[in-house]
């Protein structure tokens, strides 16, 4: 059987412990109510959590011979990753759980594994360029949240010298033709 | 290069897994992005509250008196004698964990202490050692704990992580209100002068001046001066706003970041419109104010003597003015001191009439006890006996969603007015998740004084679960306008949707009225009044 469709049917319980590991990473309390909570609306965090995960793990296992989906892992990356950028994780812990996905599937393929060393390599090496794309992801974040920080001080500061009168506008006309510079 | 970590630091902190302990040996941890700065002790000391100085949130030492802890024994005992509620509060709940999950900051953090019923448990457990003869006994078998500077520092972390929303207090089978323990737990830390400078400056400033922004009443005209321009040229009539006019029928009071903040600004001018739209068709006299230039009250955050303090004002001027009665614009926590505290705290209110819409008829017998009708309410009944001309499709670029602000829905039960009004002036409307609107609507995460910008983290996270709901309707609805009847909401939501789905905008609801109302000698209106070309209508004009 094609690798592809080993992992088609473990799927299920590969997520499933994904899951459970991810939802780990926050305190015992909090991973209960994660795990526990199914509505998306009263768990965003677990619904988003899920579906990402779910939603990665298709584009990893898909088909080995060619090149993985960048813009589409990135697009199921962003989810979760958007939210881990602003929880108190270190950089470290918002994108490290991708790598949980390699013990998981050793542990979950175990026998299956056998004499299939080089598509494991090759998916190895995909949920290590996930890793990378999930970097980018949290690092844009990141610089979202300094931007959106420096816009809120940038558009208080800047009303308030406009209402102040402090602020001219550039003429619409040519600006030589009222100061001519001598 | 000396914050750098070195290498086994590194290493060390890369145990994905968080330290299993209960939440007593969890020592707290003061982050960035999850606090707002200290007061500034000049706001402090204006407002003569005790202990003003220089403190730093990250500092071992808060400069705290030395006999703070008896101060604050001091204080609990006095208000555990004067708030019979917050007595009750300390006594009766049962953990059963109701409240738990409900908390947006506790959804968005994953932090446990943002539970609710843990949050109230920081001060339980004192009330326990303190107040009880099982704390003294038992000790912390019993759930109780003796205070120190750590638990001090846990209470002002965690306290200013609550927006005072009272979600969590809708699924309380005892109705127990964490937003009154949280009221309660700041106003003790404001008698060790530990307010948040976003909240003390404010509140100073409005002590001075009347509004938050220490707008002087020049200043506060100059602005509305300058929408009567935009407006000409966006609608083609010249409105003219009366200002302190003594027997005007209604005194107009607003948060003042209608008038300084977009997209607020926008919502103030929809009121420009609308009341000129009524003195031309019905006579009807209404008067802003540059001294209650402020509906929005900060000193709610502070102590309850604070806020009945700020918000006097409001009665004072309708007196000196000798209106009829106060008509209030959109904003939320201010109607939740209006509606609970206002007659009690500032009344009695002999000096106005029940308010009566003379327009319609209509008796807001709600507004009895106040004599203060919400803005929502009165256009809805403008708008069910027809007094009000409208073009609902200069709306149809519009698929909107309406946010419950907190404080109106959960405060004040005002929940179809808001969706009637947009109903009648939008085309496309779209109501979220039935389990994250109307009584359990989830707050913005910036309410009560948390709208900074220093505490974005914070902010973002507790946003996650109202944008989460304006995720869904924007990608099954193609919902572009988050409506919301708030000056937070309208100050924090925009950043909000920037950073979860930017692809949605944020209005008021008098903002969306004044595009859709026909006014007495308009021009052909190819914009909306934030000056944006109204699509269709530009290419018919040029077309002509």
């Amino acid at each position: 059987m094609p690798l592809e469709k080993i992992l088609e049917t473990y799927k299920n319980a590969i997520l499933k412990r994904w899951f459970e590991a991810v939802a780990q990473t926050y305190p015992a309390e909090t991973a209960r109510f994660l795990q526990g909570q199914q509505d998306p609306f009263a768990n965003p965090v677990g619904g988003a959590t899920r579906t990402s995960l779910e939603g990665i793990f298709d584009q990893l296992a898909g088909d080995l011979a060619v090149d993985m989906d960048i813009e589409a892992i990135a697009a199921h990356l962003d989810p979760v990753i958007r939210i881990r950028a602003v929880q108190s994780f270190s950089p470290s812990a918002a994108v490290g759980f991708v790598f949980f996905l390699k013990k998981i599937l050793k542990e979950e393929l175990g026998q299956e594994s056998r004499g299939r060393s080089e598509l494991l390599n090759r998916l190895d090496a995909r949920i290590d360029d996930t890793a990378l794309v999930a970097f980018n992801i949290y690092m844009k974040c990141r610089e979202k949240v300094f931007q959106l920080q420096s816009n809120e001080m940038r558009n208080r500061t800047f009303s308030a010298f406009q209402r102040a009168g402090l602020v001219r506008d550039v003429p619409e006309d040519d600006p030589d033709k009222n100061n001519p510079i001598e | 290069m000396s914050e750098m970590p070195k290498p086994k630091e590194v290493l060390s902190g890369l145990d994905h897994r968080p330290p299993r302990k209960g939440w007593m040996d969890t020592p707290v941890d003061i982050r960035k992005g999850m606090y707002c700065y200290a007061a500034n002790p000049k706001s402090v000391e204006y407002l003569g509250l005790p202990h003003a100085r220089e403190w730093n949130p990250l500092d071992d030492d808060w400069k705290l008196p030395e006999n703070w802890q008896e101060i604050l024994h001091k204080g609990f005992k006095e208000r555990l004698d004067r708030f019979r509620s917050i007595k009750v509060f300390m006594d009766i709940c049962v953990r059963c964990g109701a409240c738990a999950d409900k908390c947006h900051f506790f959804i968005g953090t994953g932090d446990p202490k943002n539970m609710p019923v843990l949050r109230a448990e920081l001060l339980r457990s004192i009330y326990r050692n303190d107040f009880t003869l099982s704390g003294k006994i038992f000790g912390k078998l019993s759930g109780s704990r003796k205070m120190t500077v750590e638990v001090l520092k846990e209470w002002w972390y965690y306290l200013f992580q609550c927006s005072e929303c009272r979600r969590c207090s809708v699924f309380c089978p005892y109705g127990i209100d964490t937003a009154e323990i949280t009221i309660f737990g700041r106003e003790l830390l404001n008698l060790l002068g530990l307010n948040i400078d976003w909240i003390a400056t404010p509140v100073a400033n409005c002590y001075r001046t009347g509004n938050h922004l220490g707008i002087q009443p020049h200043a506060f005209k100059d602005m509305l001066d300058f929408f009567v321009e935009d407006l000409e040229e966006m609608v083609g009539v010249k409105v003219e706003p009366s200002f302190n006019k003594k027997g005007a029928d209604i005194l107009f009071i607003t948060p003042s970041g209608d008038v300084f903040a977009d997209p607020g600004t926008y919502t103030a001018m929809g009121y420009m419109l609308l009341f000129h739209y009524l003195k031309e068709r019905y006579g009807f006299d209404i008067t802003w104010s540059t001294y209650a230039s402020e509906g929005g009250n900060f000193g709610f955050f502070t102590s309850h003597e604070t806020m009945k303090r700020l918000n006097s004002k409001m009665y004072a001027e309708a007196k000196r003015l000798g209106v009829k009665w106060i008509l209030g614009g959109e904003c939320g926590h201010m109607w939740r001191v209006i509606h609970q505290y206002m007659e009690t705290m500032n009344g009695p209110t002999d000096f106005l009439e029940e308010p009566v819409n003379p327009i319609t008829g209509t008796k807001f017998e709600n507004a009895r006890s106040t004599k203060m009708v919400h803005i929502a309410e009165f256009l809805a009944d403008l708008i069910k006996h027809d007094k009000l001309e409208l073009d609902k499709s200069r709306n149809d670029h519009l698929k909107v969603t309406f946010h419950d602000s907190c404080n109106p829905a959960r405060g004040m039960g005002l929940f179809e007015e808001p969706r009637y009004v947009i109903r009648n002036v939008c085309n496309h409307f779209y109501d979220m998740p039935a389990n994250t609107i109307r009584e359990q609507t989830f707050c913005c995460g910036s309410g009560s004084g948390l709208n900074a910008g220093e505490d974005m983290e914070l902010r973002l996270t507790g946003a996650l679960p109202r944008a989460n709901a304006v995720k869904y309707v924007h990608e099954k609805f193609g919902v572009n306008m988050l409506a919301c009847v708030c000056a937070i909401d309208r100050a924090a939501l925009p950043t909000m949707t920037e950073y979860w789905v930017p692809e949605v905008d944020v209005t008021g609801l008098s903002e969306l009225v004044a595009n859709a109302l026909i006014v007495p000698g308009q021009h052909d209106r190819t914009t909306d009044l934030r000056g944006e070309d109204l699509p269709g209508r530009e290419e018919e004009e040029d077309g002509e």
